[in-house]
């Protein structure tokens, strides 16, 4: 019989994996990857602050999250550096920040690992309350604003010719995308929350002929993986938020595979149509 | 020069002026000193040589850049069917032409279906974007700006990657939305010699406004004659007087003594489809429309119809 531990865990992992599917989809729909990355690293100033001030993690992780995607509108705005170089600014300081503040907690026990990987075992109910309410929440909001996004993610300058706000639709974007990675940190781990995102939604590509479908599907690959890492990690006596990742890249690398759709052995011709409309048309 | 031809423009019925726009990145003036406006039913053509701010133009009008200098005032609650320049969808969204239709707003599937019968891409309706051919792609962009009924179309070189038959009928598309829609037309191009033809006034650009008027008294300045060279006027020349029969929409053609028959006369003139004598050896597939004059005819050239 599965003990409490387990179903609990279970939980938690199925309500991470249900709202990270769909975000997960515009992560590599908008190429913000590394921005994810970057959101996930601030965590763990999020976890030394929580610690600090004695406030809810979740609420510490989403709250240097958001500072740091609105410290990046605003460095973007300036101009005078990529994204990306701006990113590897923000994700590393915060990292190191965190550490930093991290040494000076002596009175408390800090244990890494957790923060690093995730100790989804270790989830209570109110841990499990916070991922399926955020969750919701997040989902709602999500459909909500999701003919905007995706117009937005499409082409902003054509979203906002016909009378939508993609600089706002972007900044509500990027809140729902803290929100999640603040939900997620308990359960796979500030290294491994990127994986949740993308690799899921990554994999429900080859299958999905429209975004709805595939943010659907991202939805469920990814509980599939969360189902099929945690029985692993069980069975094996594996770590159980590296076991869920290893899974979800199982899933991923059999979407590779050429098999159903013939679309499979055409794959490397659209892609290169997609790459030559990105020269060819402009 | 007709200023006052902008003055008369800008009644109420104005959908968007522009009164000395200009718009500076970095210290440097893209373009400044715009004015004019489109008014409902309306084609008004933006032309000129690469860098000369067309684009910039569009995007002040659709409000997506904010003029630094001067003003733009567009009508309250304008709604606007743009068609952009550059539009690279990444490779990893699944889209189909359908789901692109209702990209930035709702429409019933018969509107859907009528505006992709309408740019001749009905049968893609359920491919995706990623596998159309450049030109099918922006017969598609077209086709979704339209489907929203909008009261003012920008098109930002909408023609591109069409092959030249297909370019015709979409320029004769664009005439006709703005007869059945009645919405303004702001058009960008460099296929000058098409252009002419269908737009009330023609503005031509080069990082001010150089010069405007009708297509016959643009074609016929100076200025503009200093900017693209006789290349240009002879292009403009050739389509100045295509008129000699009409497509309509149901294929039938409309002649100019009134006739209507099922086809083409054999000797008709200046078909917009035409290929062969006069198309041999002309390189359409370079953007540049410096490429597009056709050397191999002047005014007088194999066109009886002058």
């Amino acid at each position: 019989m599965l003990d409490d531990f387990f179903i609990r865990a279970l939980l938690a992992g199925l309500g991470l994996a249900l709202v990270a599917g769909p975000l997960g989809c515009f992560v590599i729909w908008r190429r913000m990857a590394y921005f994810g990355d970057t959101m996930a690293h601030s965590a763990l100033l999020g976890v030394a602050l929580s610690l600090l001030l004695h406030v809810n993690l979740t609420v510490a992780v989403f709250g240097v999250a958001a500072v740091v995607s609105l410290a990046l509108l605003a460095l973007q705005r300036r101009g005078a550096l990529s994204t990306d170089a701006l990113l590897g600014i923000l994700s590393h300081s915060t990292l190191a920040i965190g550490l930093v503040l991290a040494a000076f907690l002596t009175w408390v026990r800090f244990d890494l690992m957790t923060y690093l990987f995730g100790d989804i075992l270790a989830v209570g109910n109110s841990d499990i309350a916070m991922i399926w309410g955020g969750g919701i929440l997040v989902l709602l909001a999500l459909a909500k604003l999701w003919r905007p996004l995706i117009a937005a993610t499409v082409n902003p300058e054509l979203a906002e010719a016909e009378g939508m706000h993609p600089e706002r639709t972007r900044l509500y974007f990027m809140l729902l995308l803290a929100l999640v990675i603040a939900i997620a940190i308990k359960v796979v781990g500030i290294l491994l929350v990127t994986a949740m995102l993308i690799i899921p939604a990554a994999a429900a590509r080859r299958f999905s002929g429209s975004p709805e479908v595939m943010a659907v599907m991202a939805s469920g690959l990814g509980m599939i993986a969360v189902a099929g890492g945690l029985f692993g990690s069980l069975r094996f006596d594996t770590p159980s938020g590296p076991s869920i990742v290893v899974a979800a890249l199982v899933i991923f690398l059999v979407s590779l595979l050429p098999f159903g759709r013939r679309q499979a052995i055409e794959q490397p011709a659209s892609e290169n149509r997609g790459d030559s409309r990105r020269g060819g048309i402009s | 020069m007709t200023d006052h031809m902008v003055d008369r423009r800008d009644g109420a019925k104005a959908l968007v002026t522009f009164r000395g726009a200009g718009v500076s990145r970095g210290g440097r003036w893209l373009v400044r000193g715009v004015d004019l406006s489109v008014s409902a039913g309306e084609i008004v053509t933006l032309i000129g040589p690469n860098g000369s701010g067309k684009s910039t133009t569009a995007k002040m009008a659709t409000g997506v850049l904010k003029p630094s200098e001067g003003d733009v005032a567009r009508r309250a609650g304008l709604k606007v069917g743009y068609v952009p320049q550059k539009l690279a969808i990444d490779w990893t969204m699944p889209l189909t032409v359908e789901r692109l239709m209702t990209l930035t707003g709702a429409l019933p599937a018969n509107e859907i279906d009528a505006a992709l019968e309408a740019t001749g891409i009905a049968h893609m309706k359920k491919a995706e974007v990623h596998h159309l051919s450049g030109g099918e792609f922006q017969r598609a962009l077209l086709a979704r700006a339209i489907a929203r009924k909008p009261d003012l179309l920008v098109l930002d070189e909408p023609v591109q990657g069409v092959d030249y038959a297909g370019e015709a009928l979409l320029y004769e598309l664009i005439g006709r939305i703005r007869r059945e829609i009645g919405c303004g037309i702001l058009l960008i191009s460099h296929d000058l010699h098409i252009v002419m033809a269908e737009a009330d006034t023609v503005i031509c650009l080069n990082g001010h406004v150089c010069c405007r008027g009708t297509p016959k008294a643009v074609s016929e300045s100076s200025e503009y004659r200093n900017l693209f060279g006789m290349r240009g006027s002879a292009a403009i020349a050739f389509y100045d007087h295509h008129h000699d029969h009409e497509h309509l929409p149901d294929g039938r053609v409309l002649h100019a003594d009134g006739s209507v028959t099922d086809h083409c006369h054999p000797d008709d003139g200046h078909h917009h489809d035409h290929d062969g004598h006069d198309r041999a050896g002309h390189d359409h597939s370079g953007h540049d429309h410096h490429d597009h004059a056709h050397h191999d005819h002047g005014p007088k050239g194999g066109h009886r119809h002058a």
